[in-house]
């Protein structure tokens, strides 16, 4: 019969479920934990250097991979730390599983050192969470976690574990069974019937995709359904990559920053076809107008979700891959001529891209070169802000789970860890990360980690020197009171990767040709590498839907309220 | 244990009052996740009364709730939590649970 401490049940029953890479800092509260991993010969530490790092380090692994990832804190500050990756993780449904340390039992409550209600404060931030009050419950607790993780829609879980339960001996029969890699719960075909109905008799249908197909592996289902029904496709920013945003039946990215014609194409629809999508407002603009003509089917295994902004005409509570696969075999062949000459024409009236666009030393310019350079095998992560905008317009995604980057939270220093995370999981795959300037100076301290962990990331610093997005908003609404959204100092960020280790190149001032063959060499380099590019502060993101209106409502970068 | 909402004046069995009984794990983080999911999603709670059955493996909590046009929400947002074994809406007991209340408010 085993005896082992709690610590030691939470290494090897993390190593029974396959799991190869834990990222996260010790600390006081969960020193046993980390006394019984250093025993384990599977499971690599990668040691971040700060929680939220770690946090966003297991969410660049689970958000590559599909698969829920690992990450350890310990107590107070350590908890606090790694609530923004979990908040992060939440709102964009990703599977997590991350474990804290406590303070022991007995000091529960007692305002003891580093002590904080770490359950209390992950409530609302996590799908569900634990405080393990015996190390013989976590037997049961661990398998449990990880199924909830990844099953239906996935999340982050956290469990809370003081450190005498750590420490705690316990002797038992026989270990639990792993959770089964595969979602047991893929939802009922209620509703399918009458939204194939709706699909076959609407004249002006659109597909609008987003994370949920992608976390149910459905985007060769799909672009199936897309194909057969001869249906244009929008899809939120989490969806990017669902359909190839070269395909003719892709519109690309719906919403706040979408192309011209994508919005209007939406506002003449009959029918939306909403799947794994929770009509965010950044993707809706004011609900109240958004798509006033069509009727809606929603599919998503979230039954929450149906009916929370919009109501849905029929509703298919289930994951997309089997909603779509009931559907497929219902669905009529069709070109819808009309319908896609109508979307061709106001493209051809509003083109989603200029000529002027590509010019040498612009956003778009640059990201393609990169694009190019990387390669169809890429990951591409991102952080927030105009440049994560840029390459959601811009980046050629081919395939799911390409682009990795905060949709829900939208958090800053998101980029940098989730790259080297994607890295870890990928280490054959070429990694890019797209950040600004002021993005990446708020987890800056990861470029530590890569450097000691060897991932071949390669970091482009989209640099304008201010916080682009809000001095953006400022011009546009707030009669350009230009106030704390531009940086007083020129921060030599190639310099600052070279004190950490880490191979830089800085396309600052060298001509075009310079830039070009500089940049060639950065992303060849086998290590990490980072590249400075500066960017104009007066480099907008174009469309601009004004937050509370309707996505009719596109600014161009002339506009300016007087 | 009974609380009432302090913000809203608290109704007689009205129209827009929903009564549902919840089946819970019985756990001491139960009722923050209760009261914090009616507390971040902005649906009104105007009464909770909660007692351990089962030989303290589960609770009963009935929820006494203000959002007659919210309530499909509020039941699939009660049902998504891990710690919800049931939720059953039950306005046919609307007149017992206003006896419950009377008599509570008699306890001094």
């Amino acid at each position: 019969m085993p005896r082992l401490n709690g610590a030691q049940i939470i290494i090897r029953q993390l190593e029974r479920q396959g799991i190869r890479i834990v990222s996260g800092i010790p600390g006081g509260a969960n020193l046993p934990l980390y006394d019984a991993l250093a025993a384990s010969s599977t499971i690599r530490h990668v040691l971040a250097r700060h929680e939220q790092g770690a946090g966003f380090i297991a969410q660049g692994m689970a958000r590559s991979s599909g698969q829920t990832a690992v990450c350890f804190a310990t107590s107070g500050p350590g908890a606090t730390n790694i609530l923004t990756a979990l908040a992060d993780a939440y709102l964009d449904s990703v599977p997590l599983l991350c474990i804290t340390g406590q303070v022991s039992r007995s000091l529960l409550g007692t305002d003891a050192f580093q002590e904080v209600d770490t359950y209390g404060m992950s409530i609302p931030i996590t799908k569900h969470n634990y405080l393990v009050r015996s190390a013989a419950e976590l037997l049961t607790l661990i398998p449990k976690a990880f199924q909830l993780a990844g099953s239906g829609r996935p999340g982050p879980v956290l469990i809370d574990v003081p450190k005498d339960v750590q420490s705690e001996m316990v002797t038992f029969e026989h270990w639990p069974e792993p959770c089964p890699v595969t979602d047991q719960q893929t939802g009922g075909t209620l509703g399918v019937e009458a939204a194939a109905d709706m699909m076959n008799q609407a004249a002006r249908p659109i597909l609008y995709l987003g994370g949920g197909v992608i976390h149910a592996g459905a985007a060769d289902e799909a672009r199936r359904l897309s194909e057969q029904g001869g249906i244009p496709t929008v899809m939120t920013l989490m969806g990017l990559g669902i359909l190839p945003s070269d395909h003719p039946l892709s519109l690309g990215m719906l919403g706040m920053h979408a192309s011209r014609a994508t919005n209007l194409a939406m506002e003449e629809c009959d029918l939306l076809i909403a799947a794994g999508v929770r009509f965010d407002d950044r993707a809706t603009g004011r609900i109240n107008a958004f798509c006033p003509h069509a009727k809606v089917i929603h599919v998503d295994i979230d039954a929450s979700e149906i009916g929370k902004l919009r109501s849905a005409d029929a509703a298919i509570t289930a994951d997309a891959r089997h909603a779509f696969a009931a559907l497929l075999p219902r669905v009529r062949q069709r070109r819808r001529q009309q319908w896609n000459d109508r979307i061709g024409i106001l493209q051809k009236e509003r083109p989603r891209f200029y000529p002027d666009d590509f010019a040498p030393g612009r956003p778009f310019q640059l990201i393609r070169m990169v694009a190019e350079l990387a390669g169809p095998e890429s990951l591409i992560s991102t952080d927030v802000g105009k440049h994560q905008m840029w390459v959601a317009q811009a980046y050629p995604f081919s395939t799911p789970r390409q682009l990795l980057t905060s949709g829900g939270l939208g958090t800053m220093g998101f980029g940098l860890p989730a790259a080297i995370g994607a890295s870890l999981a990928f280490p054959e795959r070429p990694v890019v990360c797209f950040t600004g300037d002021g993005s990446l100076q708020m987890n800056i301290q990861e470029l530590a980690t890569a450097v000691e962990q060897q991932v071949p990331v390669k970091i482009v610093v989209l640099n304008n020197q201010s916080l682009g997005l809000v001095r953006q908003q400022q011009r546009l609404f707030y009669e350009q009171h230009y106030f704390a959204s531009s940086y007083g100092i020129a921060i030599d960020f190639a310099a600052i990767a070279r004190g950490f280790g880490m191979e830089a190149v800085d396309l600052r001032g060298g001509g075009v040709d310079e830039q070009a063959e500089l940049l060639r060499q950065a992303m060849r380099q086998p290590g990490p590498c980072l590249i400075n590019v500066p960017i104009d502060i007066e480099e907008e993101v174009s469309p601009m839907v004004p937050p509370g209106a309707a996505n009719t409502t596109m600014l161009g970068a002339e506009y300016v309220r007087k | 244990m009974y609380a009432s909402n302090a913000n809203a004046p608290s109704k007689s069995q009205g129209a827009n009052t929903a009564l549902l009984r919840l089946t819970v794990k019985n756990h001491p983080g139960v009722m923050l996740q209760i009261c914090g999911l009616f507390a971040r999603r902005i649906f009104n709670l105007e009464g909770i009364f909660c007692t351990a059955i089962d030989q303290g493996e589960t609770s009963c909590i009935w929820l006494k709730v203000d959002e007659t046009e919210k309530l499909e929400q509020v039941l699939k947002q009660l049902a998504k939590l891990e710690d919800v074994l049931a939720v059953e809406e039950r306005s046919d007991a609307q007149g017992r649970f206003a006896e419950l209340e009377a008599m509570l408010a008699r306890i001094d």
